[in-house]
């Protein structure tokens, strides 16, 4: 018998289960745009190597153009639209925002995306390919210009925006490491 | 794209029933090369079996002094694990190396083993390509290869396996282990990959439908002096040119251990044992250095446009060994 070669699939998208019918081709990056209505996250090259479709699947960055929409079902799919706190924008977007990081504001999205994936791993104390001393006992490496640039490079921005884009995310850092913690939150209120 | 269909395996003996019945099928992990290779239609299977919810997401210490890492475990989980950037910096810097963020997040351990070549003859599907239809000849012989084989190639093939992972397993022994429906098996990773020979289509040594399930990291003291570094043509997020794997254990400015492999070079990671057999025993110096290499690279068959990759390698191997040599002086 033959295997069925479409499937009705939930996913969890910003919060919100979303359930559709999927020909198993489907990639997540079309399901979100052309199914969900969510145009955030957006098509560069669709071959993983520009970084424009980048969403969070758990909390982590991925490209959505690499990952099939029925892989995807029971991950926690964030996209840019779901990044905001209400009318409250992320610290990311808040930053990218402010100090200009954009032209065009294509990559933006994938950008800002895999910019809150850096912060998460950073704080993770992820190293990168130029962290210095590796060993776990050295610590995290501070986020410099170098860092970040390393980290991001898995997002092209054809108009070449990289200084503001450093410098935004740099600036989020900032702000997001200078936030109370939740435990404080909590024991103030 | 052809039309397939779609299962999660419940367990590793579930994932290799399915793939067991249907030579039609495969397995999908993070995807990252096999999704891109269906869209390009290198890859048309009629099934996948997702495998990436099993459990072989662990990397645990064994008994010995070594590491088991799991086949899904992410390159992006890898890379941060406190005991490989302890014990084998080389395997951590190597993953860093490969990719972008957010690709690393995605890429398993088992599918950066398996993950096919990027010449460009082998995924253009409308050209010939000896790899991806045997017998239709390799175009890359006399066009573009820049970027192609120097060591181990032959008529047939000279593409390069383009994983930086997997070169810092071949200067570590590591040892693959896998799942078919006939049990469980072994590979040390020397003996999991092929030589081209005439049949560039047949890569590894694993049985017909068989589940890449882990890797075991011997013990290996030397690796604590070890680094991975990479030429591309690019500051970052590019595949290798030219890339070397090496750990190095001097005392008394002799050469007590060394473990060398290089990327970007040849069909599959090359371990350069002629040059560690060279240096065995040598004085830990430049002129020691060079000469390993020339006994290694004397192998070489370089092609009209990529000869530099003999020079290029050379200079590497010297470069990363005085580092570390100096390093261990200190």
């Amino acid at each position: 018998m033959a295997l069925p070669t479409s499937s009705v699939i939930t996913l969890n998208v910003n919060g919100e289960p979303r359930t559709l019918p999927v020909d198993h081709r489907t990639t997540l990056l079309d399901a979100l745009r052309e199914r969900l209505d969510l145009t955030g996250t957006k098509k560069g090259c669709d071959h993983g190597q520009c970084g424009a479709c980048t969403v969070l699947l758990d909390g982590r960055r991925a490209v959505s153009c690499l990952h099939l929409a029925v892989a995807a079902e029971g991950r926690e799919i964030t996209t840019v639209e779901g990044l905001a706190d209400g009318g409250r924008l992320h610290p990311v977007q808040q930053a990218f925002l402010d100090l200009d990081g954009y032209q065009c504001g294509y990559c933006t999205p994938g950008q800002i995306c895999s910019a809150v994936g850096v912060l998460r791993e950073h704080a993770e104390g992820w190293p990168s390919a130029v962290t210095g001393d590796l060993r776990p006992e050295a610590g995290p490496p501070e986020l410099t210009p170098e860092e970040i640039r390393e980290r991001m490079s898995g997002n092209l921005c054809r108009c070449g925006a990289y200084n503001a884009i450093v410098e935004a995310v740099a600036h989020a850092a900032d702000s997001t490491s200078a936030a109370p913690a939740a435990d404080t939150e909590e024991a103030v209120a | 794209m052809r039309e397939f269909g779609y299962q999660r395996a419940q367990d590793v003996s579930d994932a290799v029933a399915l793939l067991d019945a249907d030579t039609d099928a495969r397995f999908l992990a993070g995807g990252t090369n096999l999704v891109d290779l269906m869209k390009t239609g290198v890859e048309r299977p009629g099934r996948l079996v997702d495998i990436r919810s099993l459990p072989l997401d662990r990397v645990e210490s064994t008994p010995d002094g070594g590491l088991r890492v799991g086949a899904t475990v992410t390159n992006g989980d890898l890379a941060a694990h406190p005991e490989v950037r302890r014990r084998y910096p080389v395997l951590a810097q190597a993953v860093l190396a490969g990719a972008s963020g957010q690709l690393r997040t995605m890429a398993t351990l088992g599918g950066n083993l398996l993950q096919r070549t990027r010449c460009a003859y082998f995924t253009d599907t409308t050209l010939p390509c000896n790899k991806r239809r045997p017998g239709s000849g390799c175009p890359a012989v006399r066009g573009e290869h820049h970027n192609h084989a120097v060591l181990g190639a032959s008529d047939h093939c000279v593409a390069v396996h383009p994983s930086d992972l997997a070169v810092a397993l071949a200067a570590l022994d590591a040892v693959v282990h896998y799942e078919t429906a006939d049990g469980p098996g072994d590979l040390p990773l020397g003996r999991f990959y092929l030589p081209v020979d005439d049949t560039p289509h047949r890569e590894t040594a694993l049985p017909a439908g068989a589940l890449v399930t882990g890797v075991t990291l011997p013990p290996a003291p030397v690796a604590a002096r070890s680094r991975y570094r990479k030429v591309r043509e690019r500051a970052s997020y590019a595949f290798a040119i030219g890339s070397i794997a090496a750990a190095l254990d001097v005392r008394d400015g002799v050469v007590r251990d060394v473990r060398l492999a290089y990327g970007a070079v040849a069909s599959r990671p090359w371990r350069a044992r002629a040059a560690e057999r060279a240096l065995t025993g040598a004085p830990a110096d430049a002129a020691s250095f060079a000469a390993a290499a020339d006994a290694e690279l004397a192998a070489a068959r370089p092609l009209p446009h990529n000869g530099y990759k003999v020079t290029l390698m050379r200079n590497l191997t010297v470069a990363v060994l005085t580092e570390l040599a100096e390093e261990a002086a200190r």
